[in-house]
């Protein structure tokens, strides 16, 4: 079978659509990493041994776990105790709790790294635990963290076909239906190989932007 | 009630393949680990370039899209796999661009000095590599290829879609013909998580056991 351009443009456009579904999911589901991630690495430092065990325990395991499975577990399980979510919002869900538990260890190690006595000034200064983490840890740790969490922002880019599995209609799923009603498997499949290829490429070089911008968290 | 024995060998069944598929996918892996990133660190700028180009590209697209590639564009250059093997081939080289940075980054952590006292010593290239580097090396490498080797456990999940009989296909198989989704998940989840338990005390155990040998030699 040969490279056909003219087939090329015809699945252009419906392949563009499932990239915009990609993009969307990937923020959606950065944000989620984000935040949860924030929680999961504040929960882990808390002085009650049983919530920063559990915590732990939990990251661990869904660290330790393939994220397609997790990603048929709420798909197909939480509906069973009356959670009924759409594709997309189950898949954003999955993978931004997956990589939480990733973002929660840079976190972790930003925090760390706000010396001891920041703490301890804070507490000098009568500043209650809220105060201390919203005005005086939180702006020290984040800025060094920047690179590190972009970097997991693009490996969970990388992750996006997955959700193809739980018939979201992104890139990958646009693909392999246009590759089963054409027979043509060429194509599709190295397009969306190219796309993830040029997406990743280039967030590289921002990357970079942001390391020199940002200094590196091991400074 | 449903009698869940038969499901459960079912179920051990897709383990065996799961962890077979681990288990050659982090040999190909190593070996492509250790030739790609050798492979940087060549005098030849032709070496250096192929290297490159492997790693950029294995590692800017996702395990996903590689595996399709493998199994669907691939039979149209005349080499048809079977999905097991397409299954090896995409995992290993997927993880081995990842090893192969572990390796770069490893060899270069380790003094100048080290590789003058060679060239004092007369040793040939291949001797200051095989007997002063790379043992120095290894135990550096040993902690991320911990990682590597689970993200490859967690990856082998994404070959239950290019239908190889894997745990994760299984699970599947149990779900259509019980209806039942909390337990074949469930399950499924608990094994992985064992496999990636497995994998860490194994590396810990080979970390000391290396690092025993170098007692003195490094400070």
């Amino acid at each position: 079978m040969e490279w056909d351009w003219d087939f090329v443009w015809q699945i252009m456009p419906t392949l563009l659509e499932g990239f915009k579904i990609t993009i969307l999911a990937t923020i959606l589901g950065a944000a989620v990493a984000a935040v949860i991630g924030l929680a999961l690495a504040i929960a882990r430092r808390s002085p009650i041994a049983a919530v920063s065990r559990t915590v732990g325990f939990v990251a661990e395991f869904i660290r330790g776990t393939p994220l397609l499975v997790q990603l048929y577990f709420i798909f197909y399980v939480l509906p069973d105790i009356g959670i009924r979510l759409s594709p997309l919002v189950a898949g954003v869900i999955g993978i931004g709790v997956h990589y939480a538990t990733y973002t929660a260890e840079v976190y972790r190690a930003g925090i760390e790294n706000v010396p001891r006595g920041q703490w301890e000034a804070a507490k000098a200064a009568n500043l209650t635990t809220r105060q201390a983490w919203i005005h005086v840890i939180l702006p020290q740790a984040v800025p060094p963290m920047i690179p590190a969490l972009a970097n997991y922002f693009i490996a969970m880019f990388k992750e996006t076909p997955l959700l193809s599995a739980i018939t979201v209609l992104e890139l990958m799923n646009q693909a392999k239906s246009i590759a089963n009603s054409n027979y043509r498997y060429i194509e599709p499949m190295t397009l969306v190989g190219v796309f993830f290829l040029a997406v990743s490429l280039v967030s590289v070089v921002g990357l970079r932007w942001l390391e020199e911008r940002y200094a590196r968290m091991d400074d | 009630m449903i009698d869940w024995s038969g499901y459960l060998s079912l179920i051990l069944e897709g383990a065996l393949v799961t962890l077979q598929l681990t288990i050659m996918g982090s040999a190909l892996a190593l070996v492509m680990a250790f030739l790609a990133g050798l492979g940087r660190l060549s005098r030849f700028f032709i070496v250096r370039a192929l290297a490159t180009t492997y790693i950029e590209f294995f590692r800017g697209t996702s395990i996903f899209v590689q595996l399709f590639w493998v199994y669907f564009v691939l039979p149209f250059a005349g080499l048809t796999l079977t999905p097991l093997q397409a299954g090896v081939l995409a995992l290993g080289l997927n993880v081995g661009a990842y090893g192969a940075e572990v390796v770069r980054g490893a060899v270069k952590a380790i003094g100048r000095e080290q590789g003058e006292a060679c060239i004092a010593l007369n040793l040939s290239r291949y001797q200051r590599l095989r007997h002063v580097i790379l043992p120095q090396a290894l135990p550096l490498m040993l902690p991320t290829f911990c990682n590597n080797a689970i993200e490859l456990l967690k990856g082998t999940a994404v070959v239950s879609l290019i239908s190889l009989t894997d745990l994760t296909f299984q699970a599947q198989v149990v779900r259509a013909q019980t209806g039942n989704t909390l337990v074949p998940f469930t399950t499924i989840l608990i094994l992985y998580f064992v496999m990636a338990w497995a994998i860490s005390t194994a590396m810990r155990w080979l970390e000391r056991r290396m690092t025993r040998s170098l007692d003195g030699v490094r400070t």
